[in-house]
């Protein structure tokens, strides 16, 4: 991130900016006056090697609005420790400015109005530009490109081309390695089908062949750049088959398998590896405690849980990178190598400012390329959203409040479940929701919004068990993501307690009245893991919802009460 | 259309599993656990050492689990692995395989599945041939699934 003297050169330039209310063209000037790209890509060069990480991109092929997080509790040893620092905290721990670039990269304080200034992030054609730059800066033979996966599914265009849009354009970016989760959700023939064409790996050290017990993927490769060898081992998500759906993928078996790792590692080192590279999709807080255990990883670029840091976290002499999500920010990591050792480290987390960074002229048309036969549709207005529309939380989001108030009017339902997913982007109040944008909210390939009766006890059990996939106190047993969101009901929760006892006080809020765990109810939800569910895709559901109802302002959402924190 | 609950929630254990997982796993043995453990050592609870179990933390489906489990010895005719059992304690007859070793199997390794209702541990006991015992325990969590970010 920015230096200090960077940081008041920027703040000084932006501050008589900030809180003027005024939108659209301010952020192109702010940009012009403050920012710049040399600002922004700018450090202090380290030794010889280069590793650039991006991950969780989620698809988005053009510049969007990303609100991170206000609430990402952290449970037993990691409370309070980065990435479970948000808001004012976050800013503080880091010394930050509030109302800076940065801030506004890495919070949701005052996040309408930094919007309005700062713009939107990401985009590949910007992306590009950055690795270009790095490439040029440190030469090609010194620089490794590695995308940690979620790279194929999160928009209507993936969807539609089953991942190809964006392979296409990863392709031309020109990565040395991947590994994947979401990609998993195309099934196991097109999977296998993409990376016969990929010209690069995808790398898996943890996905078996689940009939035969045996590796189904490369694990890890020997690379050699800035004259050093670099073994990179690839970690999938490991609980892709029960947080997806198991039918797509009935060959294929995944799980943590810490010990394969270590074994990579010995065979690495025993290879030659100057530099030991974990590529992984584990979550933060699972690599923090892999990191605990396994001994020899000099790096590990982290993701699945699309936290940003700005600086790395070191763990039993590994450095842990976070990078974010949505295409909002690039790695840097470069790194000096002497005698088969880190000697030395730099590191920068390369916020994408799209009004700041120049698009790449080729990548900018060949993106254009793949969105053109649904450029028309994508643009289509559905409705205007007079809130702030965000999904990153971990209780609730207003993104998701919408999908809930859709599946329970659409499907008459009296209470709504929908995932607790960490992508999709943000839309700022007057903003029209487009087609695109309600598709960068729920497209994948298992949409179909069912409609049910459960029990309350049912209901509960639901809650408690997704609530322990997300406040487990050991981090293996957690699945990332978020509680589920609840639509028509409110309740309790104690994220520090054991499984069976989290949950308490739920109440059907149209009522009021306590739900009776013997008793039926009405529930619609979508992305069920089933094989066979039906129902109408949850788009088309949210669609008609705004149709009838085209401008959006939602209430606070006062129905999840935390408690024990 | 009303969906089953196993339909709706991506349940791959089973409905059984459903109503129970909400129970974590104790790390206390049940009785009827440790009434095997003890018929299998001779009346002896086992130390802890030699023996690995390799679980997954959880369970891709409840129905078939696979539970690998190896022992540390050199296998020769003075020291060697007689048998390893292999226990669920969530299982009404915990008691779910045995393997039987001599030297002639040159290492003290099998591999099976095994199926889990309900989130529990798993615990493998392991006999030498000198009368000592070792165990490993590992919760294998079974959940429902489907909210990954």
């Amino acid at each position: 991130m920015f230096s200090r003297r960077e940081f008041l050169m920027a703040a000084t330039a932006t501050s008589a900016l900030l809180g003027s209310g005024m939108a659209g063209n301010w952020s192109r000037l702010l940009a012009q006056q403050g920012l710049t790209e040399d600002l922004l890509l700018g450090m202090q060069p380290k030794g010889n090697l280069t590793l650039v990480h991006i991950t969780d991109i989620h698809a988005q092929l053009k510049p969007i609005y990303f609100r991170e997080p206000s609430i990402n509790l952290g449970i037993g040893d990691v409370e309070g420790k980065p990435p479970h620092v948000t808001g004012a905290d976050f800013l503080k721990l880091y010394n930050i400015q509030p109302g800076s670039p940065d801030a506004y990269a890495l919070t949701s304080d005052d996040f309408v109005n930094l919007a309005k200034s700062y713009g939107r992030f990401g985009g590949l054609d910007r992306v590009a530009t950055v690795i270009k730059r790095i490439r040029a800066e440190r030469g090609e033979e010194n620089v490794l490109l590695l995308d940690g996966g979620d790279t194929w599914q999160g928009s209507y265009t993936s969807n539609i081309t089953e991942g190809q849009d964006m392979i296409t354009v990863m392709n031309a970016l020109n990565p040395d390695a991947m590994t994947g989760h979401w990609e998993f959700t195309y099934g196991e023939d097109r999977v296998k089908e993409v990376i016969e064409s990929l010209p690069f790996s995808f790398l898996g050290s943890n996905i078996y062949d689940s009939e035969w017990d045996e590796p189904a993927f490369e694990p890890w490769k020997m690379f050699e750049r800035g004259g050093s060898k670099v073994a990179v081992i690839g970690q999938a998500f490991p609980y892709t088959p029960i947080a997806n759906p198991r039918w797509m993928i009935p060959g294929w078996s995944f799980g943590i398998r810490e010990e394969d790792i270590a074994t990579h590692v010995e065979d690495a080192r025993s290879e030659g590896a100057d530099v030991v590279v974990l590529l992984s999709h584990n979550g933060f807080d699972v690599d923090r405690k892999l990191a605990s255990r396994v001994d020899g990883i000099d790096v590990i670029l982290t993701g699945h849980t699309h936290d940003a840091l700005p600086e790395p976290v070191i763990i039993n002499n590994t450095l842990v990178i976070a990078s974010g999500s949505n295409g909002k920010f690039v790695s840097r990591v470069d790194l000096d190598v002497q005698d088969g050792k880190i000697a030395g480290y730099g590191y920068r987390l390369i916020p994408i400012f799209s009004d700041v960074i120049t698009p790449d002229p080729e990548m900018a048309a060949l993106i254009d390329e793949v969105r053109a036969p649904y450029e028309a549709e994508l643009g289509r207005k559905l409705g205007t959203t007079e809130s702030l529309l965000y999904r990153r939380g971990n209780f609730n989001g207003t993104f998701d409040d919408l999908i809930c108030q859709a599946l329970l009017e659409e499907r008459d339902a009296q209470i709504a479940l929908s995932p607790g997913f960490r992508w999709g982007t943000s839309l700022l109040p007057g903003q029209d929701i487009t087609f695109e944008d309600l598709h960068n909210a729920c497209a994948m390939t298992y949409p179909a919004a069912y409609r049910s009766t459960m029990t309350g006890q049912m209901l509960k059990d639901i809650l408690e068990d997704v609530g322990d996939n997300l406040f487990n106190k050991d981090p293996y047993y957690q699945q990332g993501g978020d509680m589920v969101r609840v639509g028509g009901m409110g309740y309790t929760i104690a994220p520090n307690k054991d499984i069976g006892e989290r949950i308490t006080d739920m109440t059907l809020l149209a009522t009021g009245e306590a739900i009776d765990p013997a008793k039926d109810y009405v529930v619609a939800g979508w992305a069920s893991v089933n094989e066979g569910t039906e129902g109408p895709a949850i788009w088309d559901v949210v669609e008609s919802h705004i149709t009838k109802n085209p401008t959006v302002k939602l209430p606070d959402n006062q129905s999840v009460k935390v408690v024990g924190i | 259309m009303t969906l089953t609950r196993r339909q709706a929630l991506g349940l791959s254990a089973g409905a059984a599993a459903f109503l129970a997982f909400g129970t974590k796993a104790g790390l206390a043995a049940s009785d009827a656990t440790e009434a095997a453990i003890k018929a299998f050592t001779g009346g002896a609870m086992p130390g802890s050492g030699k023996v690995s179990l390799d679980t997954p933390e959880i369970a891709e489906n409840g129905n078939t689990v696979p539970v690998g489990v190896s022992v540390d010895s050199p296998m020769t005719a003075d020291n060697y692995v007689v048998a390893v059992m292999i226990l669920a304690d969530g299982n009404p007859n915990p008691a779910v395989a045995t393997f039987n070793f001599s030297t002639m199997s040159g290492s003290a390794e099998a591999k099976t599945r095994i199926r889990l209702a309900k989130t529990q541990n798993v615990i493998a006991v392991a006999k030498m041939s000198d009368g000592s015992t070792y165990m490993d325990t590992k919760e294998v969590k079974v959940t429902i699934g489907g909210c990954g970010g």
